[in-house]
């Protein structure tokens, strides 16, 4: 029986949205405030959902203890209190919030092998949340 | 097809062993959820039924029939009960938040009858809940 486990964890970091690619003015206009020079920041929320058959001997999916470790160690030291902008990640990406779960995506997805990873949601604000489930 | 939301909340206490792993595995694999006394949670459970809106009253299913099945099959069974000793699903199965949505799947399947249950999701904290969509 399959059963679907998410976790919320949450880090600050700043980033400006800016593309090579275009123009000065091209980045104003696609990005607006985001295109400030200095950058802002905000509060991520990012919730993993990870899937699986519940273990028989210990009731789980996977134990929480490994998902924690391992998304403290690789997403939250990693990113919390950071400009996402000079991550390896995003030295050839703009560090949207759309990247960001793609990135997370791929972190979780290639180092976390206790379960399957079914989802990466992240809450740039309260209005605001994205979601990426690999390339379906 | 249109999918309607029913929250509601519980408070439980519980722990987590397996007799058949020795103290110091129960230990190691559940870490401070192995207090044999038990610790608690606000427990907040969202079932989502879906089925096609009845043209005659609007509706997808009916709330208050909704509610009365939740109150009757979930709520009075595990609102302030000690989920181990108390609830006959966990005298042999461990009460994990996994658990406890095929529990409640299970105990709220046969007694709905005009709309179809689409969803189980259990939030043991704000920052960890657990979907099961039946056996899929």
């Amino acid at each position: 029986m399959k059963v679907y486990l998410t976790r919320r964890y949450m880090f600050s970091a700043s980033h400006r949205l800016h593309s090579d690619e275009m123009s000065v003015d091209e980045n104003r206009v696609v990005y607006g405030k985001c295109n400030n020079p200095y950058g802002h920041g905000h509060n991520y929320n990012i919730e993993v959902t990870v899937s699986g058959p519940v273990d028989a001997e210990t009731g789980m999916v996977c134990n929480l203890v490994d998902l924690d470790g391992f998304v403290s160690e690789e997403i939250v030291e990693r990113f919390d209190h950071q400009n996402l902008n000079l991550l390896a990640e995003f030295s050839k990406a703009v560090p949207t919030t759309e990247n960001l779960c793609i990135a997370i995506y791929e972190i979780v997805k290639r180092g976390f092998n206790l379960a399957h990873l079914e989802k990466i949601r992240i809450e740039e604000t309260m209005m605001n949340s994205f979601e990426y489930c690999g390339d379906l | 097809m249109v999918y309607l939301t029913r929250k509601a909340e519980f408070s439980a206490s519980h722990y987590y062993h397996n007799e058949v792993f020795t103290p110091e595995e129960n230990a190691r694999l559940f870490g401070k959820c192995n207090n044999p006394n038990g610790h608690g949670h606000n427990y907040t459970l969202e079932v989502t039924v879906k089925g096609v809106v009845d043209p005659r009253s609007g509706f997808v299913v009916d709330l208050k029939q909704l509610k009365d099945i939740m109150n009757s099959e979930v709520l009075d069974a595990l609102d302030h009960r000690f989920l181990n000793k108390e609830v006959p699903e966990f005298l042999t199965r461990i009460p994990t938040t996994e658990n406890i949505a095929i529990a409640i799947w299970q105990r709220l399947a046969p007694k709905l009858k005009s709309a179809q249950l689409h969803r189980v999701r259990v939030y043991e904290t704000p920052d960890l809940f657990v979907d099961f969509y039946g056996e899929e």
